[in-house]
């Protein structure tokens, strides 16, 4: 499944990155602790957070992510979407939390 | 091949780039994807170190035909217990830098786990320095 198809399912803002929404999705990754993800996040993975600033984007990239996901309205910072749009990595946003759109993501691409 | 990069205690907004670089260059060498994915992991969490807990430092990143070896020299209050340092949980980031998502106290048991060899040296108020070797 692609990023965009997740985008279309689940009815998600796309901030930025939008070159990326072909992307593949090959599962995903719940947590706000940026160690954790370093350490345990893999390729293709899709990265749920409420975390927006520019080190998100440096671990999604060095960890080649598919799409970062912000919960809860969070928006990027504008130093964030800047580089999601320079790596072609897109975030998007939803009005969900992390636990209802994990779910559903959970059911599309297990 | 013999490269460096310099880190800026604090500017967390530039945290990554030298970790960015060495992926960049390790890539270009056709470096087996594992090892660039450990290496990433590694060289990530000793760069940010240095910006979260350190005031600056210099990364040097060789490379010859069997290894990858990156020095990560700090000048910074160093580490007073480095075997309590390594466990995983034990954190002394601010409440401002665990609020980023960073304190986690994970950063040192993920270079454990991936670097191939390891050494921590540290100077109570002078500095730390941490060698990280993967074979290639
Ligand atoms: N370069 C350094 N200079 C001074 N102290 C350090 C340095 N690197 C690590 N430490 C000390 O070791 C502790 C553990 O480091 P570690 O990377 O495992 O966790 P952390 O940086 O606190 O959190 P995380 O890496 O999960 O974001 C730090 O909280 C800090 O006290
Ligand atoms: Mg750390």
């Amino acid at each position: 499944m692609k990023v965009k198809d997740i985008v279309h399912l689940l009815d998600l803002t796309v901030y930025s990155g939008e070159q990326g929404l072909d992307r593949e999705v090959t599962g995903g990754y719940v947590s706000d602790l940026l160690s954790d993800v370093m350490g345990r996040a893999d390729t293709g993975q899709l990265w749920v957070t409420l975390q927006t600033h520019k080190n998100v984007m440096a671990i999604a990239s060095l960890k080649d992510l598919s799409a970062v996901l912000l919960v809860n309205k969070q928006k990027p910072d504008a130093n964030t979407a800047e580089q999601s749009n320079e790596e072609g990595i897109p975030i998007l946003g939803t009005t969900m939390g992390a636990f209802e759109v994990t779910g559903k993501l959970y059911e599309l691409i297990r | 091949m013999h490269h460096e990069y310099n880190i800026v205690g604090g500017d967390f907004t530039r945290a990554g780039y030298a970790s960015s670089q060495v992926k960049k260059i390790l890539r270009n060498l056709d470096v087996d994807t594992a090892i660039i994915k450990r290496t990433v992991i590694a060289a990530y969490e000793a760069e940010v170190n240095i910006v979260a807990h350190a005031y600056n430092g210099i990364i040097t990143l060789d490379i010859d035909a069997d290894s990858i070896r990156i020095v990560l020299d700090d000048m910074g209050p160093g580490i007073e217990d480095i075997e309590q340092a390594m466990q995983e949980g034990y954190s002394t980031a601010s409440d401002k830098v665990r609020e980023m998502g960073f304190g986690a106290g994970m950063g040192l048991s993920n270079i454990k786990r991936n670097a191939d060899e390891l050494r921590i040296n540290s100077e109570v108020g002078r500095g730390t320095q941490v060698e990280i070797v993967m074979y290639r």
